[in-house]
């Protein structure tokens, strides 16, 4: 009879394993999906920038360092190694980068360019991208790893090879003052 | 953080819910009407059930097979109908307008984390806009040419949030075959009173001094004809007006940026004119009332029941209450 009760008990738990670990799968899958949208987007910026540059480079013969600064931050972004290292690589090229767009709001001839006002258009979209494709990645990412830390699949998720995947934050306090830029392009 | 997300997850799921059984719901609705209808039709006109003899119900049959086709194909073909209903043309990243408002839908296809829905501009210069399709998977967001030219970059990524929040708790497929069915009960109880006045049929004369019973189901039949229509407009417009409000939210939570939808709200309303190539029965699938500012402005239990949305102040007010901007329902629209 006890025999009977305990493998009971044994098949019960067997099946609540299954069912956690399937839900798990679903939701880690999501947040994969998530973080190679944020790639897609990363590498569409980094496919712009030099067209953007060669664009402006003519007329802002005063602001050499503002664009040089973001061609070494997209060189350094393309290099990166890891997820935490290019999330902070990527941190300094979009501080760079909303630089460079603040300054060309200086640039009365530069703004009215057709060519110049379609790059901005496009970076625009492709910093909101990211930050939309960044905020969706949190957002699932905070699912998944609550579903992790909860009792009880916080007993065995590391033993079945689930960990927690990293949130985006920025780390340098610089870094949260980025200049706030009006970048609507549309009157 | 995490507490108010998967607060919003658990509702999305359940809203999914509610709405698939609400389109079973609407669907068999339709078919019960129908069959009703086509019943009433055999008895009266053709007198199908006289003298105890069985007759074939030719109409009934013909009825419910027709509205279970028509019911299928809605769901298949819905959004295309809809689409096609106000002359839409498909945005061409080719045009600077349409290249922005085509990034801006990538971007609130991104935050929700759904497929990029297709996009059409509608030539029209009243400023609105709605979603439609059968699924996240096949759907579709339509805006006027008056919209892109009113707002600026931030209010038009409110409104396309709140149309892609309609995509992302499934209300399209619901609120399209709703439409469709709007449309078609209007048409069918149309032809059926019409065909009622010229008397075609043997039975209708007659039946007055055979039983009360008949008279009683003849009224009654009448009754359902006048009503069909009524009944099912107010139903669309009970259906949509309280998505409106959790559609609103949901794009605030997508952009992050309530007080832009707000102010996008505001110019429509201040804006709005009779949207002349959105038809009546797809009003409640717009961002506001396509029919203007009069009923946009209304508040109170009847008007609120004859209106397909809710009164713009309160949708107003409540994104400005998400930014702890306190209004009085009407901020500056700069």
């Amino acid at each position: 009879m006890l025999f009977y009760i305990i493998a009971a008990i044994i098949i019960l738990l067997f099946f609540v394993v299954i069912g956690i670990y399937n839900s798990l799968i679903s939701v880690r899958n999501q947040v994969r999906n998530a973080w190679r949208q944020i790639d897609v987007q990363l590498k569409r910026r980094h496919d712009l920038i030099p067209n953007l540059v060669n664009a402006v480079k003519g007329q802002m013969e005063f602001e050499k360092s503002t664009l040089e600064s973001v061609v070494q931050a997209r060189a350094a972004a393309i290099n990166a190694k890891g997820i935490s290292d290019s999330i902070a690589k990527e941190e300094m090229l979009s501080s760079a980068l909303s630089k460079l767009l603040a300054v060309v709001e200086n640039y009365p001839n530069l703004k009215s360019n057709e060519q110049v006002k379609q790059l901005m258009e496009e970076l625009t979209t492709t910093e909101n991208q990211i930050t939309f494709a960044r905020q969706f990645y949190n957002d699932i990412t905070t699912t998944y790893n609550t579903k992790l830390e909860k009792f009880p699949t916080n007993l065995f998720a590391s033993a079945l090879g689930f960990e927690l995947s990293p949130l985006f934050q920025i780390e340098n306090a610089a870094e949260r003052e980025v200049p706030k830029v009006d970048l609507s392009i549309k009157k | 953080m995490a507490e108010p997300i998967l607060q919003q997850s658990r509702n999305i799921i359940e809203q999914q819910a509610y709405n698939r059984r609400m389109t079973w719901f609407v669907m068999s609705a339709v078919v019960l009407l129908f069959a009703f209808l086509g019943l009433g039709f055999d008895y009266f006109y053709l007198g199908v059930f006289d003298d105890g003899l069985f007759s074939f119900p030719i109409v009934t049959i013909c009825a419910i097979v027709f509205s279970i086709i028509f019911a299928y194909s809605t769901l298949q073909q819905g959004a295309s109908v809809v689409l096609q209903s106000t002359k839409a043309i498909p945005a061409d990243r080719q045009n600077t307008d349409h290249q922005q408002l085509l990034n801006v839908v990538k971007e609130m296809s991104l935050a929700s984390g759904l497929p990029m829905p297709k996009v059409y501009i509608i030539p029209d210069n009243d400023p609105n806009a709605f979603a439609t399709g059968k699924d996240p998977q096949h759907s579709y967001v339509a805006v006027t040419q008056g919209l892109l030219s009113m707002l600026n970059r931030e209010e038009l990524q409110g409104v396309v949030a709140h149309e892609m929040s309609h995509i992302r708790y499934h209300d399209i497929r619901l609120m399209t075959i709703v439409a469709a069915f709007v449309g078609a009960i209007v048409l069918l109880s149309d032809v059926a009173l019409r065909g009622m006045r010229y008397g075609f049929g043997g039975k209708v004369g007659k039946s007055k001094n055979k039983n009360s019973l008949g008279l009683v189901v003849l009224i009654l039949w009448v009754i359902t004809l006048i009503l069909a229509p009524i009944i099912t407009r107010l139903m669309a417009m009970m259906i949509s007006r309280k998505r409106e409000y959790l559609a609103d939210a949901s794009a605030a939570e997508l952009t992050r940026n309530p007080v832009a939808l707000a102010k996008a709200l505001q110019k429509l309303e201040n804006a709005s004119e009779p949207t002349a190539s959105i038809k009546r029965g797809i009003a409640h699938l717009c961002v506001v009332d396509p029919i203007g500012k009069a009923v946009n402005e209304k508040e109170g239990f009847w008007a609120e029941l004859f209106s397909t949305h809710p009164p713009m102040k309160k949708r107003i007010m409540l994104l400005n209450a998400m930014a702890y901007i306190k209004s009085n329902g009407i901020k500056n629209a700069t």
